[in-house]
């Protein structure tokens, strides 16, 4: 058993010493926290192009009623002008042409005519500009048409936004205040993570072996060690990689969420310097009383989910999940000579993974649905599947049956790859199939 | 007292036999050389006293009674096709192999530190293998395999990659090894360091052992009775009194003194020839000529393959 200790140990220091592992597990958090933030900020990003239009109004019931902002202006011109204009825009100052027709309030319709495209926000910004100036026209004809006095104001009354405050009665009864979006944030979370790592870590073991066999050390080391404790040792020893950095995106995230809450008033008080740090960003994004409120019920929420439940099953699927993987990666690794043999054994491995991240999809939509429960039982797909499901509330019953199913299937992989890998590792210079794979199956060792 | 022995060793895989019987006894503290074509099965039978794969059929001693797992942490094997880990340090990889083998950690760097001394290659420690050429990852290998002082060691054509230069260093270590009690199975395809080095050698060949012995024994067995002599004298005599008595093979007249090569037919000796060449020139040198492992080998494969076919 020490031997397996020394292999581990050797898999996990020189991968946890490698720079690119250092690299991607300090910058991926960044590289996250950037690809949401980024797309945010620049679409909240004013257009800083000063443009001006010139307004033709036919109908004169928005004349003086446009009102300029920033870089947009708007300039109302009489109809010599416009019939100028109408021939010359190009030549013009003018950036676009706006044309309201006598008769806009019967055709809804106006032109914007440029010799650019028009940008989205700027139509947009004009249609509501227009529609507004136009809803008010009428309110005010049918408010005097009436002649109910405050009948302005009673319309307004009406106006009304509803939110829907899902609850979930626990199995002892207590109600909890749930929420549908964090489930499925937090199910296609877990999931996608363990998606990830098998894949990434799969891989890695079976690059592993492969170098071990290309390199031809492997008949060194297994004149010591037995091939299944080498192995055993190199998944284990991956699989501790993979903790580690999931370990530190751990705490770089808490470290993060907790200085997030802090700053939220009446939550906690920001005390560390690191949370006034963060405070200037954040504030910057939650700026309104809404957005603060929003916020604090989501972080409300977030505090009733069942969180020691779903990493206790994040942690067992991870581990389970990634046995099931990397022992059948490692039996790839074992039995081909090169990186393009490898690809006709790697695809029906990844074939079912894949699935489960497609079935994990419709999974969160719809959790307690059959195609949800039987693909969180398949062990090759249980891992995915289930922990999409896991944040809406799983009966134990199936919670116990997918993990011992998934118990019983990694432990019979590993055999079987143990097998394979044994006779693989020595095997060289012969194109192997599925059928020599069986073969090798039956071998005495 | 034989350190280790193989009996009746067999070896199927699928429907080709790698080994069929084969039995070999390796006397302790000497170098027994292992030899056979490609494909013959000798990688099998290294693997085999490796633990590497289990034999179908046989038993496998060492010291005396049956091998035991643990027996692998006395034996160093340096196989044929051998390599480093690439990307790691020179003296972190041959410290990892050496706990492997069993070594303690501050015992393994001692060795080590012993070895890197001794062939003048401390400067490599933190190199990266992949820095290091073929001949110099070689020596790293031969560090590493010989590291825990191993009772038996099998080395498989140490000697591949070598300048002359290195050969000679390696082969000075495996002597000195022996010398200090180590035993050593030799497996390679160069003639001329079997006869350098292996006391005693078995040649396997399509699957079985087809000889064994003391090496000296072997060729001593193959020769076929031919005398290289030097002679001052007239050729043409020899030729005439010499008759249907033996055959003559070749003969030289251009060098210094004349020579010939002689092999003799039935009925008669080295005596009686000595006795034919005094009466008719004057003899310079008169040598029995033994065969090399060299042409014993091929005599030997060939036979075999003649006889089965």
């Amino acid at each position: 058993m020490s031997k397996i200790g020394l292999v581990l140990n050797r898999e996990y220091t020189t991968r946890v010493r490698k720079k690119s592992f250092i690299i991607m597990t300090l910058l991926m958090p960044a590289l996250m926290a950037a690809m949401m933030i980024v797309p945010g900020y620049l679409m909240t990003r004013d257009d800083t192009k000063e443009r001006t239009i010139a307004v033709y109004d036919g109908s004169s019931i928005l004349l003086g009623q446009l009102e300029s902002n920033d870089y947009t202006k708007y300039k109302f011109i009489p109809e010599e002008k416009y019939n100028r204009v109408k021939d010359h825009l190009k030549t013009s100052d003018f950036y676009a042409l706006l044309v309201i027709q006598p008769n806009v309030l019967n055709t809804k319709t106006v032109q914007l005519i440029s010799t650019s495209n028009i940008p989205f926000d700027l139509k947009n910004q004009i249609q509501n500009k227009i529609r507004s100036v136009i809803e008010k026209e009428k309110m005010a004809e049918v408010i005097k048409q009436s002649g109910i006095p405050d009948l302005e104001a009673q319309i307004k009354a009406t106006k009304s936004s509803i939110s829907v405050n899902t609850i979930k009665l626990g199995e002892s009864g207590e109600a909890k205040k749930s929420s549908t979006e964090i489930g499925m944030a937090l199910g296609y979370i877990f999931g996608f993570v363990i998606y990830m790592f098998i894949i990434l870590y799969g891989m890695m073991v079976m690059q592993g072996v492969m170098e071990e066999k290309q390199s031809r050390i492997v008949e060194v080391i297994i004149s010591s060690v037995k091939p299944f404790e080498l192995m055993m040792g190199k998944i284990v020893g991956i699989a501790l990689v993979g903790l580690t950095q999931l370990a530190i995106w751990i705490v770089l995230g808490v470290v993060i969420f907790s200085s997030a809450k802090g700053l939220i008033p009446g939550a906690q008080h920001a005390t560390t310097a690191q949370d006034i740090m963060a405070q200037s960003g954040a504030m910057a994004q939650a700026n309104t009383p809404e957005q603060l409120d929003k916020m604090q019920d989501i972080l409300g929420m977030l505090g009733s989910v069942n969180f020691p439940l779903i990493i206790g099953c994040f942690i067992f699927f991870f581990i389970g999940g990634y046995m099931l993987y990397s022992s059948l990666f490692a039996a790839v690794g074992s039995a081909v000579d090169s990186q393009e043999d490898a690809q006709q054994f790697t695809l029906p491995i990844m074939m079912p993974i894949i699935l489960a991240i497609m079935v994990m999809m419709s999974a969160i939509k719809n959790p307690e649905g059959p195609v949800a429960f039987w693909f969180s039982m398949i062990p090759f797909t249980s891992p995915v599947v289930m922990m999409a499901r896991i944040p809406f509330g799983v009966p134990a019953w199936q919670l116990i049956l997918s993990m011992v199913l998934l118990i019983l299937t990694f432990v019979g992989m590993v055999w079987v790859a143990g097998k394979i890998y044994r006779t693989g590792i020595l095997m060289y210079g012969k194109k192997t199939s599925w059928k020599e794979l069986g073969k090798w199956l039956t071998y005495r060792s | 007292m034989d350190l280790f022995s193989a009996q009746e060793v067999t070896k199927t895989y699928s429907n080709f036999k790698a080994l069929s019987e084969v039995s070999i006894s390796v006397p302790e503290g000497t170098v027994f050389g292992l030899l056979g074509p490609n494909g013959a099965g000798k990688t099998t039978l290294i693997r085999i006293i490796n633990q590497i794969t289990a034999p179908d059929s046989g038993t496998i001693w060492f010291e005396g009674r049956k091998m035991k797992e643990d027996d692998i942490y006395r034996i160093g094997y340096l196989p044929e096709e051998r390599g480093l880990y690439k990307k790691m340090k020179v003296g972190e990889q041959a410290l990892y192999l050496g706990m492997l083998k069993g070594l303690s950690r501050r015992d393994a760097m001692r060795e080590l530190k012993m070895w890197f001394e001794k062939f003048e290659i401390i400067t490599w420690w933190d190199k990266k293998v992949m820095e290091l050429s073929k001949g110099m990852q070689q020596k790293v290998q031969f560090i590493c395999t010989v590291l825990h002082k191993p009772k038996l060691m099998i080395f498989d054509e140490p000697f591949t990659g070598f300048d002359p230069i290195n050969v000679e260093l390696m082969k000075q270590e495996i002597l000195r090894m022996k010398k200090e009690g180590a035993t050593i199975i030799f497996s390679t395809h160069n003639m001329e360091s079997v006869e350098e080095l292996c006391d005693h050698i078995a040649l396997i060949d399509k699957s079985k052992k087809i000889l064994d012995g003391p090496t000296m024994n072997i060729r001593e067995q193959y020769k076929s009775n031919i005398f290289d002599i030097g002679y001052k004298g007239d050729f043409a005599k020899i030729e005439q009194a010499f008759g249907k008595k033996y055959s003559i093979l070749a003969h030289d007249e251009t060098g210094r003194t004349n020579s010939l090569k002689i092999q003799f037919l039935n009925g008669s000796n080295s005596g009686t020839l000595l006795k034919d060449l005094v009466e008719h020139v004057e003899i310079v040198f008169f040598n029995e000529l033994i065969p090399s492992m060299n042409e014993v080998f091929i005599k030997v494969v060939t036979q075999n393959s003649n006889s089965q076919s």
